[in-house]
């Protein structure tokens, strides 16, 4: 029997765990239909989180795409159907491809398996970015080099401690009537591998939790004490770099693994810092905000 | 002397004409490729890293390539003899270079456009005091650095000789000499 997954009609990081509280209950090689029929709209984390949903699966799910015209067109001018029909079987037609794309689409769903991946999302966000977030998040020109740079540390995390390829999206948004009030970048980046906690597991951060060692104390550990699966000097600098450019724009900066949520949290965002106890899910799923820059007064 | 070009090194170590030194992969891939050159050097030798022609320079990379060129040249007894200096870089690449230095304790003489010559990386008020009196100078030995800094002279000593150590600075006989004057 195939169990239906209902895709919430606005899917972004908070909703997405209403599908992952659906999938909890089922065993991994349960058929799955998940169904995005009455989805209007969703942010990289809710795409890149779908493609990760899809690898996570035992048996091949069943994908059911957006009836509105519009969202399957934005869903396919995102490229979520390039990779989705790969690992989905399609349950309902897909409107074919167009010329357009997207002027808020920083960087369409790209997939990340090796180093040159990254090279590549670099070279084709910093050209792409520059524009958005000069003139939308109103940051200046410099400010460009440390977005690439975080979306670069972001990106090797999955080259080097998934153990699988993952996925990267970037979208700006004028998010004026949401909490933040105003224009914002959206980085996600998103995988299914083996998350914090397993790749941490021989390290010290491991020793010192001892009992409380948990996929939030693994986060934790990642996040805030800049520890590493890897023992020598040097290592978490990236997570560390990101930390420096999100704070220095006010930005949020959360990562999700296994059943925890651990989230640098700036004043404009009411989310707690740390979730424990939700819906198991593969991997680590990373997002960072970057709002625009508001003068002082 | 000599001049490495950083994006040369780069598109020689990786597939695709690319500009950014990012990922860990990369960065040892460059380091792999520099050290190759430096061993053909001469002892002694001034390696000038120029970094004009590169965008984006993540810290993972910078570590890899960077901080870990340095460290076994600064270590007590080095592998080689040779010096680096990097020129050409964006304050955003000295932002990156000087976090991933000052995480292993190293620090390393920048080159900028308009001849000025900075440490940067993990040194203290005093070393950079006398660092900078002995660029002034040209070439100085400790006793003169003692007397105008106005600091005891065995402890100037071991502060240049540190520093002559950590290949921030030329030594010979007593005198210090800033990287690339003739020792």
């Amino acid at each position: 029997m195939t169990a239906v997954i209902t895709v919430p009609a606005y899917l972004d990081e908070q909703s997405f765990e209403q599908v992952l509280e659906q999938l909890a209950p089922l065993p991994a090689d349960a058929k799955i239909l998940v169904d995005a029929r009455h989805t209007r709209f969703a942010t990289p984390f809710g795409l890149t989180g779908l493609l990760c949903l899809a690898q996570s699966r035992a048996e091949k799910p069943d994908f059911a795409p957006p009836d509105e015209v519009n969202v399957q067109s934005y869903w396919q001018r995102s490229a979520f159907f390039r990779y989705a029909e790969e690992l989905y079987t399609m349950r309902g037609t897909v409107i074919k491809p167009g010329r357009n794309r997207d002027n808020d689409t920083i960087l369409e769903v790209t997939p990340i398996a090796r180093s040159e991946d990254v090279h590549t999302v670099v070279e084709h966000v910093k050209d792409r970015a520059t524009h958005i977030l000069t003139t939308k998040l109103k940051l200046e020109t410099r400010a460009t080099m440390g977005f690439a740079m975080s979306l670069s540390e972001a990106c090797q995390n999955v080259v080097e401690h998934a153990g699988r390829g993952g996925w990267v999206a970037v979208q700006a948004y004028d998010w004026a009537k949401r909490r933040v009030g105003r224009h914002v970048v959206v980085i996600s980046v998103a995988d299914a591998g083996q998350g914090f906690r397993k790749s941490l597991e021989g390290t010290r951060a491991r020793a010192i939790a001892g009992d409380r060692w948990n996929d939030a104390e693994a986060l934790e550990s990642a996040l805030t004490q800049g520890h590493s699966r890897h023992p020598e000097p040097g290592r978490g600098q990236g997570l560390k770099g990101i930390k420096g450019y999100v704070h220095r724009h006010e930005g949020r900066l959360a990562i999700r693994s296994g059943t925890a949520r651990v989230a640098i949290v700036p004043s404009w965002d009411p989310e707690p810092p740390r979730e424990e106890s939700l819906s198991p899910f593969a991997g680590a799923q990373l997002q960072i905000v970057i709002p625009e820059r508001v003068s002082a007064p | 002397m000599t001049h490495i070009d950083v994006r040369s090194a780069l598109q020689s170590s990786v597939d695709g004409d690319f500009s950014d030194l990012v990922t860990r992969r990369t960065g040892a891939a460059v380091r792999t490729l520099i050290e190759h050159q430096l061993e053909g050097l001469a002892a002694g030798t001034v390696a000038f890293l120029d970094f004009t022609h590169i965008g984006i320079l993540d810290r993972s990379c910078a570590d890899e390539f960077v901080a870990k060129l340095m460290l076994p040249l600064t270590t007590e007894h080095p592998t080689r003899d040779g010096y680096v200096v990097i020129h050409g870089i964006t304050e955003e690449h000295l932002e990156t270079i000087e976090a991933v230095l000052e995480t292993h304790g190293l620090a390393l003489v920048v080159q900028f456009a308009a001849a000025d010559a900075r440490l940067v990386g993990a040194v203290s008020e005093e070393e950079r005091r006398c660092w900078e009196l002995v660029m002034r100078h040209g070439s100085a030995p400790a006793e003169a650095v003692a007397a105008e800094i106005g600091m005891p002279c065995e402890r100037c000593q071991q502060m240049l000789e540190g520093l002559a150590r950590r290949r921030l600075l030329k030594r010979k006989a007593n005198h210090f000499y800033p990287l690339g004057h003739a020792a």
